[in-house]
Parts: structure tokens; C-alpha cells; sequence
């Protein structure tokens, strides 16, 4: 592993200005020296005292680094970086590091169901509990990540940070499975606003949770109108509902004498029991919204109201409509009706329901946003231009003839035959494209076709049919072509070479696919190097594929002679990968070097500029 | 130039529909030590006996391809299921194959002298193979569905090619269907290798090896040049191929008017 220099500023308390000197830091200890040579805070610390690092948000003011020696007290050594980047670089060299000491310690009992993850997890991020369940959970469930995890994490070749920073969008999904929907209006209004009867004492109680007021409101308009004049300035709220409440009792019992009396009696109870006159509007309005072109042919299937014996047959001619104190006969399948298009409609309000009056205010305002702004006109011109358009007669209609493209599609005759051309040249016949060279006419032919039959027949089959020499030289030709394993052994020509290996070495190779996989994503997004931390996170991937190189050749080594050379079909396009961006990394280092030495150069000559003035001012 | 076959059911017992080429063309110009057509019968008909006396409940039907035409030449099934085979039957058998291939060929002769493709004469002239394949495969499914329980049949197609050359679509067809296709070296041991590899059921199939060819070229070619290409260009419309960009597609016609970064527009017409 790396050794990192930087220059710091080491301080015991955050607010102490610090000592400005030199951080070095090693596998398994770190040294502190001071730029002034005088001074005595010279530190050499083993990271086994070292019980964990804590760091300053990416950000803040300072760029400080706390390794701290006890957890509790807080009691460690504090380290100012100049930028962010470079603290970035020292937390994470730590963090392995700390991973790495204790790791090796006997992990608790409880935890060797959960996969294995280094201590030092919680002090590397700032994580939040749920994104560390929700790691867990992942790696407990897929076992081919946990064995990555295992492979590079544990194993210091990543860090956590950047095996999961590839692999946000399935920590995303498990967030958004979680919907938030919202909760409709119940249908218990409908049902259970009804009041408890007191059979000794007369009193009815209606019980009128703020829920419930909000359905009101969100289902009768009027009342909800009613509210917002009302109160408080002509009654209080109490008042206001007991009269709400009188006359849903009244509608309830039916009672019309009843209501007709105290209607023209109380001139607010009466507004509860008219006709909603806002709902009758924008009925109307839907109702010259209606598309006249709709296709009402598919519902007719479904229209069983008239048929015989459904339903209630209303005749409306004999109901008269008085204009004013007029009692609403409101049906249950009106209010059903009501109740679901407001469910449909959704909530509109996100008001907590203490307050009735801030609930009806709230309402109101989110209605005036939500009423239709289009312009009428518009959608009338759009709907007359449809309507014209529909109702056009299709015979009266001119024909229209649209131009087109005749289809012109070459023989495809010409494709097969070059095709079978093609088959002959993979199948490596020598004879190439022969063809048969036929002198004869037609008649000739069949002529001779013929001949050769009706000598079978006068001659009779064969006996014997087959002579022994020609037949044991086919069955050895047929064996020798079998027992070679250059073909395709096997019942299945689909099967593949993988299915025929053992197992365990199948296994292996598919793992080694992923590893490489992996970390060729890492490699290849590293370049190009502009940090520290690029740089030793380059080297580490390029010692663990150098690893995975190695195990590669293993595997084709231990594989049995015949199998040998599919195995090495099969490796090559890993091996390749890898050899690519091997190549890669040797072309940059040398580039790098090579830039590097006239840098310094560079610096010599400035520095001897430099000198050279210094020397001219004196 | 092929004896194609194909096989059923999934126990030892087998309908072996054998699809004959007769094309006069190949067989007459077939000379110079190559089979003869009369020993290539003398080859074929004891393997179609042989089939039967493998297991008594086998059927053998033989179909004959020709230039014109496609028939049925024999069905076992036909004789009424006689349940074995002694020597007089086998020349029964032997004598209505070879009278019924004659009228066959007549037949086909007939139907040559009416149609213009004799003219051509040459190395043009192709037997009818899809349609006697259709022919195999319809016979299968009636078969199927008159008797036998048996759920899926399974129609493995197995190529054994006489003739100079490979036949790239047989062995595409062998190999997608899971049956055999063998080119013999050595044509006078053809019964032997008909008996040993063709003559196997489906269920010894199992655990037999059978020979297989090295392997099945399923790459395209390009539509200009016939070359196999693994990259190229694709028509929208007709989905034919090129290696290199072309302004029309020469399948169908239509303009590919999309210009490639490296080329100067084309001027619309």
C-alpha cells in the first residue's frame, strides 16, 4: 500500500490555530513532523491505538481530520488539510486501514448472519441508518454482490463509497417501492353520520368529527358557501352545524311538512335544504361539455336500466319544480354519486383539520385555482370543427387517391444462392463452388434416370450389399471422426462448453468474469489521473487484476488436455480486456514520467531564476 | 444429391419419412466415380427394409424430389401392417418401390417437356425440396393427429448429402431441429453409414454419439458483396444488409437519405 505525505496543520482542540509540518502515513502507523525543526510535537502513532476517525462535512470551514484514541472522550489527534480533496485522500487511506485492523478482530456473534462488513464502515460515511439497511438487505440478498463486496471491499481494493456509487439505481429502487398515496375520502359519512337517538329523553346527537366536516365541505358546495358567510359573523360555528344537523334529521325522516314549516320559519336552515345550486351548475356545465361525436354504440351492450323488469322506472313529468323554498329530494344514489366523484377528484388539501374555518378558507382557495381557466372559446371552436369533421358522409365524398411508391423487392433467389456460397466457403470445401456441368438434353436424362431403374430391376439388389472392406473402412472413418473432440461433442449441438466443465471450475469463471467486470469499471472511470487518490486507487485495481490474471491462467493450466483449448476460446476475451488495460496504465505511467522529467527541469530553472534575482537585489 | 428423414415419436418406435432426391440433372452429370444412380438404389432400399425390421411397429414412407414434381413412392403402412418381414416380401417391397419411382419419373419427364425451365437446362435446374418437405411434414401431422397420444412430436431432420458439395441450408435445418447431417467420404460403404448413423430412433439418440459437423456458419452476408460481415448497414425498410453506405437500398428502393459524418450530403431529388 501507498505511503501519503501531506502537509498539514496538527492541533489538539479544533479552535487552536495548529502547527504546520508534514503527515506521512503508512500500513500500520503514522508519523507527524513539523516544519519547524525546533519544535517538539514530533508524533509517531501506531493506527492500533487508533480506535476510529471522525472528519469534517465536505464544505465547512475547516478540512480537519480527527483520529481519535477513545471513542468516548473524543481525545485524538486533529489534522487541518488545506483542501477537501486531500482530507479525502488521508479518511480514506485511514479507513482502510482502521478496516483492516478490525477486521481481523473475532467479529461479534450476532453478526455472522449479516455479510461482513469492515467497523470501520460507520466512521468512513456519515451514513444514514436506512441506507445502511438498505445496503445490508442488498448484499444479503444477491449472493453474487455479496461475494464482490467480500472480494474488493473487505479486501481493501475499493472502498464502500465506490462500490456503491455505481450501483445508486438499486439502491434507489427500494426507496420508491415505498408509494405515497394518498388516503381517499371515506364512504362513512354516507353511512354513519347518524345520530344517536335518545328514546327517553328526545335528544339526538350528531357527532361531526373534522374528517367528516371536510367531506362536507369537499361534497355540498352550498353548504360549504354557506359556511364562509355565515361565520362567524351571523352565528357561531356550534350554531351553524346544529342547524346542519336539524335538517339532515329532517331530510332523514322525511318529513317534508315538517321542513317546508321550518324552512319558511329559519331562513338559514332553509339554504341546507335547498337544492344545491352550485352543484346544478356545474352539472349544467358538464353537460355542454359533452363530446356529441362520442361512440355511444359500445355502451349499448351494457345499458341494462331499460331493460324489462331493472330498475326503477322514474317518470319525471308529474314532478314540479317550485322556485324558492323548494325541498330537495336528494336519493341515496344522488349522494353515492356525489360522494365518488369527490373521492375521484382526489384530495385537493394538505390543511391539517384542526380548524374548520382555516379547512373551509383552504378549500376555497384551492377550488378557485383548480376552476377551469381555458378559454371557453376555444374548446367550442375545437369541438364544432370535431363535430363537423364526424358528421361528414363518407359516399358522398370525393375518392381520394393518395400518390404511393410502387414496391420493387429484387429476387430474392439471388440472396439464397449467395448465401449457399458463403456456407460452402465456412464449411471449408475444398471443391469450392463446382458446378454441375450437365452436356445432356432433358429427354437424355430422364432417359437415363429411367435406365438405371429398370436395370436395378432386372438385376435385382446386391447380395452381398455392401463389401466388408468398404464397411469397416466407413466405421472406422466414423470413429476416428467421433473420438476426436474437435467437433462438437455431445447429444445437444446447442450445448456449450461451459456445461461440461466441473462445476466448481465453472463457478470460478464466472465469478472471475464479474471481478473483472468490476474492476475494469473502476479502472477505466479513474483515468484521467488528476489526484492522489486516483492514483492509489488505480494501483490497488491494477494489483488486484494482476491477481485475477494470474488465477486465470491457473484455471486454464488445471483443465483437462481436451477441454483445454475450448476453456482457452472461452478466457481469451477476459484476458484480453485485461491485457488492454494493463497496456493502458504502462503508456500512461510512461507519459507521466516523461513529463515529470521536464517538470523538474522546469523547476530548477525557476528556482534558479529565482536565486539568480535574489542574488542581483542584494 | 439428398436422402433426407424424419423421425417420430419418443420410444424405439419410429416413422421414418425418407424424402429421395431424384433430380435426372445431378444424377445423370454425377459421373466419374461417383455413384451411380442404380448403386445409390442398391443402397437405399435394403436401409428402407432394414428400418422395418428394426422394430415391427416402425413405418417407413419414401417420398421422391424431382425437378417438377414431388410424390409418395412407398408407405409401409399401406401393405396393412404386415408384421414380418421374410423375403418375400422384401422383394414385394423392392419391386413396388422401383415400379413406382419409374412412373415417377416418367411423370416428372412429362411435366418437363410443358414447362419453359427445361430450356435453361445446365446447372440451373434445383429439385423441388421445400415442397417435398412439406409434403413430409404434412403426412407427419395427420398421422399425429389420427393416432398416437404422444404430445409434441418431435421432427429432428437428418441430411445425408451425396454430391460435391455442402448443402448450407440442410445443415442449418439439421442443426436447428436437433437432427443429423453427414457428408460421406466413402460412397460405396453408403448402406454402413446409413445403418450405423441414420438408422438410430430418437430415444437411442439419448445416449448415442452421433457425428456432427464442425460447426454451423449462421453469419450474414452483406447484400453487395456476399461477404460475411459481423458490422454494417441495415435498411429501415426492408432490413437487408451492406457492409459499405449506399444511397439506395437495391432490395427495395427506398432512399437512404441519412448521410454518414465522413461522406458529402446528397443532393435531394
Amino acid at each position: 500500500m501507498a505511503v501519503i505525505n501531506m502537509a498539514v496543520k496538527y492541533k489538539t482542540t479544533v479552535k487552536e490555530h495548529g502547527i504546520p509540518g508534514v503527515l506521512k502515513m503508512m500500513e500500520d502507523r503514522f508519523a507527524f513532523v513539523p516544519n519547524d525543526p525546533r519544535s517538539a510535537m514530533k508524533l509517531k502513532v501506531d493506527f492500533r491505538t487508533i480506535k476510529g476517525h471522525k472528519f469534517s462535512k465536505d464544505g465547512s470551514k475547516q478540512a480537519l481530520l480527527n483520529l481519535t484514541q477513545d471513542a468516548e472522550k473524543g481525545v485524538g489527534y486533529i489534522f487541518e488539510f488545506d483542501n477537501f480533496s486531500d482530507r479525502n485522500v488521508c479518511r480514506d487511506f485511514v479507513g482502510k486501514v482502521l478496516g483492516k485492523f478490525q477486521s481481523v478482530t473475532p467479529s461479534k456473534p450476532n453478526e455472522q448472519s449479516v455479510p461482513e462488513k469492515p467497523a470501520a464502515l460507520s466512521h468512513v460515511e456519515q451514513l444514514s441508518t436506512v441506507e445502511m439497511e438498505r445496503r445490508m438487505k442488498l448484499l444479503r440478498e444477491d449472493s453474487e454482490l455479496q461475494k464482490l463486496h467480500k472480494q474488493f471491499v473487505i479486501s481493501g481494493v475499493l472502498t464502500e463509497s465506490e462500490f456503491w456509487a455505481t450501483r445508486k439505481s438499486l439502491l434507489d429502487d427500494d426507496e420508491n417501492k415505498a408509494s405515497k398515496q394518498q388516503a381517499g375520502f371515506k364512504s362513512a359519512m354516507l353511512a354513519d353520520v347518524r345520530p344517536s337517538t335518545d328514546g327517553r329523553t328526545n335528544k339526538v346527537t350528531f357527532s361531526l368529527t373534522p374528517e367528516i366536516i371536510h367531506q362536507i365541505f369537499a361534497e355540498k358546495p352550498a353548504v360549504h358557501r354557506a359556511f364562509l358567510n355565515f361565520v362567524p359573523t351571523k352565528m357561531t360555528e356550534k350554531d351553524f352545524w346544529t342547524k346542519y344537523c336539524r335538517a339532515e334529521y329532517l331530510h332523514r325522516t322525511k318529513n317534508s311538512v315538517a321542513a317546508a314549516a321550518e324552512a319558511a320559519e329559519d331562513e338559514e336552515l332553509a339554504v341546507f335544504l335547498k337544492h344545491d345550486d352550485i352543484l346544478a351548475n356545474e352539472a349544467r356545465c358538464k353537460i355542454r361539455r359533452v363530446d356529441p361525436t362520442l361512440d355511444m354504440e359500445a355502451d349499448v351492450g351494457d345499458d341494462y336500466i331499460h331493460l324489462p323488469d331493472h330498475g326503477i322506472f322514474r317518470d319525471g313529468s308529474k314532478e314540479t319544480m317550485d322556485a324558492d323554498y323548494e325541498i330537495a329530494r336528494r336519493t341515496l344514489s344522488q349522494d353515492l354519486n356525489r360522494h365518488a366523484a369527490v373521492v375521484l377528484e382526489g384530495r385537493a388539501l394538505d390543511v391539517e383539520l384542526g380548524d374548520t374555518r382555516t379547512v373551509a378558507e383552504a378549500l376555497a382557495r384551492s377550488k378557485q385555482e383548480s376552476s377551469s381557466d381555458l378559454p371557453d372559446e376555444n374548446v367550442n371552436m375545437e369541438r364544432l370543427a370535431k363535430v363537423s369533421r364526424m358528421t361528414e358522409i363518407d359516399d358522398l365524398q370525393a375518392p381520394r387517391s393518395l400518390p404511393y411508391a410502387p414496391l420493387c423487392i429484387k429476387d430474392p433467389r439471388e440472396y439464397f444462392d449467395s448465401q449457399h456460397a458463403n456456407a460452402l466457403k465456412a464449411l471449408g470445401d475444398s471443391g469450392g463452388m463446382k458446378s454441375i456441368n450437365c452436356n445432356m438434353s432433358t429427354e437424355e436424362v430422364y432417359l437415363y434416370l429411367r435406365r438405371q431403374i429398370s436395370e436395378v430391376k432386372t438385376r435385382g439388389l446386391e447380395i452381398p450389399v455392401i463389401q466388408p472392406e468398404a464397411a469397416l473402412k466407413v466405421l472406422d472413418g466414423l470413429n476416428q471422426h467421433l473420438s476426436s473432440t474437435r467437433y462438437h461433442l455431445g447429444k445437444n449441438p446447442q450445448e456449450s462448453v461451459l456445461d461440461r466443465l466441473p462445476h466448481r471450475t465453472r463457478d470460478e469463471l464466472m465469478h472471475h468474469w464479474m471481478s473483472i467486470q468490476e474492476l475494469l469499471q473502476h479502472f477505466w472511470s479513474s483515468y484521467p489521473i488528476t489526484t492522489a487518490y486516483l492514483y492509489n486507487k488505480v494501483l490497488r485495481l491494477k494489483d488486484a487484476m494482476s491477481q485475477i490474471y494470474q488465477k486465470l491462467q491457473e484455471i486454464k493450466e488445471s483443465v483437462q488436455s481436451d477441454f483445454r483449448h475450448q476453456v482457452s476460446l472461452f478466457v481469451q476475451p477476459m484476458l484480453q480486456a485485461l491485457d488492454a488495460a494493463f497496456a493502458h496504465y504502462d503508456a500512461e505511467q510512461q507519459k507521466k514520467s516523461a513529463k515529470s522529467g521536464s517538470k523538474q527541469n522546469g523547476i530548477l530553472e525557476t528556482g534558479i531564476g529565482k536565486i539568480s534575482r535574489s542574488l542581483a537585489n542584494s | 444429391m439428398t436422402a433426407a428423414q424424419s423421425k417420430l415419436y419418443s420410444d424405439d418406435v419410429s416413422l421414418i419419412v425418407v424424402l429421395l432426391d431424384t433430380n435426372p440433372f445431378f444424377w445423370a452429370a454425377s459421373t466419374s466415380g461417383n455413384l451411380p444412380f442404380s448403386n445409390f438404389l442398391n443402397q437405399v432400399i435394403p436401409f428402407l427394409n432394414s428400418l422395418l425390421l428394426l422394430n415391427q411397429h416402425n413405418q417407413v414412407v419414401l417420398i421422391a424430389t424431382g425437378v417438377n414434381s414431388c410424390d409418395y413412392i412407398y408407405d409401409s403402412a399401406e401393405a396393412g401392417g404386415r408384421n414380418s418381414i421374410d423375403a418375400a416380401n422384401v422383394a414385394a417391397i423392392s419391386s413396388t418401390i422401383l415400379n413406382r419411382l419409374e412412373n415417377f419419373v416418367t411423370k416428372d419427364a412429362r411435366l418437363a417437356k410443358g414447362s419453359d425451365k427445361a430450356a435453361a437446362g445446365g446447372n440451373g435446374i434445383s429439385s423441388l425440396l421445400s415442397g417435398s418437405l412439406s409434403i413430409a411434414l404434412c403426412y407427419i401431422q395427420r398421422v399425429f393427429r389420427s393416432g398416437a397420444r404422444h404430445p409434441e412430436p418431435r421432427v429432428p431432420i437428418d441430411s445425408c448429402i451425396v454430391g460435391p458439395q455442402h448443402s448450407a441450408f440442410l445443415q442449418q435445418a439439421s442443426y436447428i431441429t436437433g437432427g443429423v447431417y453427414l457428408k460421406p467420404q466413402h460412397l460405396d460403404g453408403l448402406f454402413q453409414y446409413l445403418a450405423a448413423v441414420f438408422a438410430s430412433d430418437l430415444q437411442s439418440r439419448s445416449f448415442l454419439r452421433l457425428p456432427k459437423p464442425v460447426g454451423v456458419d449462421f453469419r450474414a452476408s452483406c447484400f453487395c458483396h456476399k461477404k460475411t460481415i459481423d458490422m454494417g448497414y441495415v435498411c429501415s425498410v426492408c432490413l437487408s444488409i451492406f457492409c459499405k453506405h449506399q444511397k439506395m437500398c437495391s432490395t427495395c428502393g427506398s432512399d437512404l437519405n441519412q448521410s454518414p459524418p465522413d461522406s458529402t450530403r446528397v443532393s435531394r431529388s
